[in-house]
């Protein structure tokens, strides 16, 4: 795949730093999510992601274009689709900033709003050879309003 | 010619957990005009029986842009049901 944010393949945090340092820019913060072999109690063998692609490249970049806008950063953010096991990255931000409080704040923002609004989806395979879909509000989330205020043009309410 | 009643017709694209319930990924649905996101999710509940697992306000998109169940549905509008996000 040739997409910017989404990848089949392992992920290389060294080439996101490469991305995003410059001479101007005195640090880099990074965040690096893996793959955890226990969820909710039960053992994780691996972990299968998929996603709305289209979108989610979409996402990626407008999520890019805000913090870029915020802070005076550069961003590059990759996300691994497929098949992960154990220890495996998932997913890799780079942050780049003048001085380091930026680096820190514009990191934590992306990871937010990705995980916030990124279509991507992942079903756990457990130990016992069964699987199910990951719900991060829980699973006394099932019967409630899931719709969140993401808004029609990424905006929030209040 | 007989007058019909006005129908808006979009494609459902169905993901994860979504696509699992409904045994597809991709749906074709015609709805009266004018019809939004909910009036959708009404008729798939209608047509599809496992369709009854889908929440009443699923998080929603219109061509790749978050939407919500009031955003209206244009003809040949792409309709993603979007299960629990799960990302990073």
């Amino acid at each position: 795949m040739s997409s910017p944010y989404l990848t089949e393949h392992p992920l290389d945090l060294a080439s996101l730093l490469a991305r995003v340092g410059a001479s101007d820019r005195g640090g880099i913060a990074s965040f690096v999510g893996l793959v955890r072999d226990h969820h909710a109690g039960r053992e994780v063998k691996r972990l299968e992601y998929s996603a709305y692609a289209p979108m989610a490249e979409a996402e990626c970049a407008v999520i890019v274009a805000e913090a870029e806008t915020k802070w005076p950063v550069r961003v590059a953010i990759s996300h691994r689709i497929g098949t992960l096991e154990v220890g495996e990255a998932a997913v890799a931000i780079a942050v780049a900033a003048p001085h380091r409080g930026e680096a820190f704040e514009a990191c934590r923002y992306v990871i937010e709003e990705l995980k916030r609004r990124v279509p991507i989806w992942k079903r756990e395979w457990y130990a016992d050879g069964s699987s199910d879909w990951v719900n991060p509000a829980g699973a006394n989330a099932a019967n409630a309003p899931e719709e969140v205020a993401i808004g029609a043009a990424g905006g929030r309410h209040g | 010619m007989t007058a019909s009643v006005e129908t808006v017709t979009v494609k459902v694209l169905l993901f994860a957990s979504y696509a699992d319930w409904i045994g597809r990924d991709t749906v074709e649905v015609s709805l009266p005009a004018p019809a939004t996101v909910s009036d959708l999710v009404r008729q798939l509940r209608e047509e599809f029986p496992q369709a009854d697992r889908l929440p009443t306000r699923p998080l929603s998109a219109i061509n790749a842009v978050h939407a919500t169940v009031d955003s209206p549905l244009r003809e040949g509008d792409e309709v993603a049901l979007l299960p629990p996000l799960a990302g990073g």
